[in-house]
């Protein structure tokens, strides 16, 4: 048997040793950066489908509306980080509450539906926004500011950030998880008649984890802006969603840690093949079928089958 | 007169054309057990899911502690009191059997908006939970997952479960099905001894553990009840015994 933090260690062992490691470049750290700050959203997204089984479609929309919250501020001259990410993260577990109260009343195909079309809601949204560049998307012509600083701009200072705050969603996603809360979550996802039955509504643990996740989707958010320096609808794209989706499921449901490897997996195996051809899509598609229809438990279920 | 702990009057549900419930009325009194019992289909699993709120009878009321609770949902039922188990056995199957009691302990004790500490650390709830398991019988079988539990295993968690509710009520449909003679000569032990301190309504097929347990037994037959009194009455009703008793009893 592994030892049961061997392979979390593992994985954020791995990214705190990257760029000591040969990659340190400019083109490495932005690609970890990417996979991290899609390991957080996908974290957040895993706590919903593995822990509380709400499998939503829509969860993108968190990241558009964090990542939307830093450009309407950076075009109204705000970029201090003590203002923008709070009101990144504060908008977006706004959305996830009022989309939430409504989604959660639904269940199963109807839940994923629904979550779907909320996405594609702040997607034409975005898109409408001419302001902001529609379409087109905008460009950030500098990151939010740290204290005053351009401390965000540094890479090395940023992949440390962003790999302290995947370490910290995770640790909260474990807790919460094994807390009475998360009880009551894990035990609706199984038999949610029996939770009833016991005395609890589903419903309002449902929506706060939902919430919480739409909390975090925003953060995620704000951070990719700062990351790209350029935010567009696609951000929103439902495709997006379905991204996240695959990269929980990838990485394996059973345990949290499980999303980030995911989200690795995910951003390099889609840089790997489209460095070997442009029809990368064409191998990338039917890679996913295969994962989806063998590879039971995820990688997570592949390292642990092995250990 | 004692003030009934559970009172149905004129209870009646239907599915389209069939009338699974018609014109139901029984009460069950505090430390009675009120066996409920019938030929299969006759709708007595209809009736306790109307009881418990998982169905919403047509016409009738519900009274529960003195209180109209025919339109409350399921949760605030089960919060006033009222434990029901399932026929079908609904154990968390991904849960310990600690965790499945230990639940259903965490539901009557304190809010459950509780981010941080482990649940599985609370003493209280597990120690709680320790002792409905023991009641049961399924003490030693803490750890175990209840997915890999045996099928009569399964009932008596699911009795532990009502248990550690700490109900005034137990609603308990068919507690005896699919268990062998020995852990059905358990259960039985285990429902005389509590039924001092529940009301209890009963339904359930095996007529040895009916007679044996039962204060008054009602017989539904197509959703009706066409007798209710003692086992001494019931076994000498001549119309249960044509409708459904048979002349092997
Ligand atoms: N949701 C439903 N819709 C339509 N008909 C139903 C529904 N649930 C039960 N019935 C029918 O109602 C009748 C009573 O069913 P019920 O399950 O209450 O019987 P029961 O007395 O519990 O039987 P058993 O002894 O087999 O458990 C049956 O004919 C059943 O097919
Ligand atoms: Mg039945």
């Amino acid at each position: 048997m592994l030892h049961r933090y061997a392979v979390p260690l593992a994985i954020f062992g791995a990214l705190a040793l990257a760029p000591l490691l040969g990659f340190g470049a400019g083109h490495s750290l932005s690609l970890l950066a990417r996979a991290m700050i899609l390991g957080l959203g996908a974290l957040g997204l895993s706590v919903l489908v593995g822990g509380a089984g709400l499998v939503s479609l829509g969860h993108a929309a968190s990241f558009g509306i964090g990542a939307y919250a830093v450009v309407m501020l950076d075009a109204a001259g705000q970029t201090n980080a003590g203002v923008v990410f709070p009101v990144a993260v504060l908008a977006a577990a706004v959305f996830a509450l009022l989309t939430g109260a409504v989604a959660i009343r639904t269940a199963g195909v109807n839940f994923i539906m629904i979550t779907l079309a909320f996405g594609q809601m702040a997607f034409f949204t975005a898109a409408s926004l001419s302001a902001y560049g529609g379409d087109d998307g905008y460009t950030l012509y500098a990151r939010t500011r740290l204290f005053g600083t351009k401390l965000l701009e540094n890479r090395w200072f940023f992949h440390y950030l962003l790999l302290a705050l995947l370490v910290l969603a995770w640790a909260a996603g474990r807790r919460l998880l094994a807390s009475r809360f998360g009880r009551v979550l894990r035990a609706a996802r199984e038999n949610p008649l029996r939770v009833q039955a016991l005395g609890f509504s589903p419903y309002p643990y449902q929506l706060l984890a939902y919430t919480l996740a739409g909390a975090l989707g925003g953060l995620a958010g704000a951070l990719l802006a700062n990351a790209t320096e350029f935010v567009a609808p696609s951000f929103i794209a439902w495709q997006r969603s379905g991204d996240l989706l695959f990269m929980v499921i990838l990485g394996g449901l059973g345990q949290l840690h499980g999303a980030v490897l995911g989200a690795l997996a995910f951003v390099l195996l889609e840089e790997y093949l489209a460095e070997l051809t442009p029809h990368w899509r064409l191998i990338f598609g039917p890679l996913l079928v295969l994962v989806a229809l063998y590879l039971k438990g995820g990688l997570l279920g592949l390292v642990q089958r092995r250990g | 007169m004692v003030e009934p702990l559970l009172e149905l009057r004129g209870l009646t549900k239907a599915f389209g054309a069939l009338k699974v419930t018609q014109d139901v009325s029984l009460s069950v009194l505090p430390g009675e057990i009120h066996a409920v019992i019938g030929p299969n289909g006759a709708g007595k699993t209809t009736l306790v899911h109307q009881v418990s709120g998982t169905l919403a009878p047509d016409a009738g009321s519900i009274h529960f502690a003195g209180r109209d609770v025919t339109r409350l949902p399921l949760a605030r039922r089960a919060r006033l009191g009222l434990a029901r188990s399932f026929q079908i056995t609904a154990v968390l199957p991904g849960f310990s059997v600690l965790e499945n009691a230990a639940l259903a302990v965490q539901a009557r004790s304190g809010s459950s908006f509780r981010f941080w500490r482990a649940a599985a650390t609370e003493a209280a709830l597990n120690n709680a939970a320790l002792e409905a398991l023991a009641q049961v019988g399924l003490a030693n079988r803490a750890e175990t997952l209840a997915g890999d539990l045996s099928h009569g295993e399964r009932r008596q968690l699911e009795l532990a479960i009502a248990l550690a509710m700490q109900p005034r009520l137990l609603l308990l449909d068919e507690p005896l099905a699919g268990a062998g003679p020995e852990e059905t000569e358990r259960l039985v032990g285990i429902l005389a001894g509590l039924k001092a301190r529940y009301g209890i309504l009963l339904v359930e097929h095996d007529m040895a553990a009916v007679f044996a347990l039962a204060d008054r037994i009602s017989v539904l037959v197509y959703g009706q009840v066409i007798a209710t009194g003692t086992p001494a009455e019931i076994r000498a009703n001549a119309e249960v015994r044509a409708a459904y008793l048979g002349e092997d009893h």
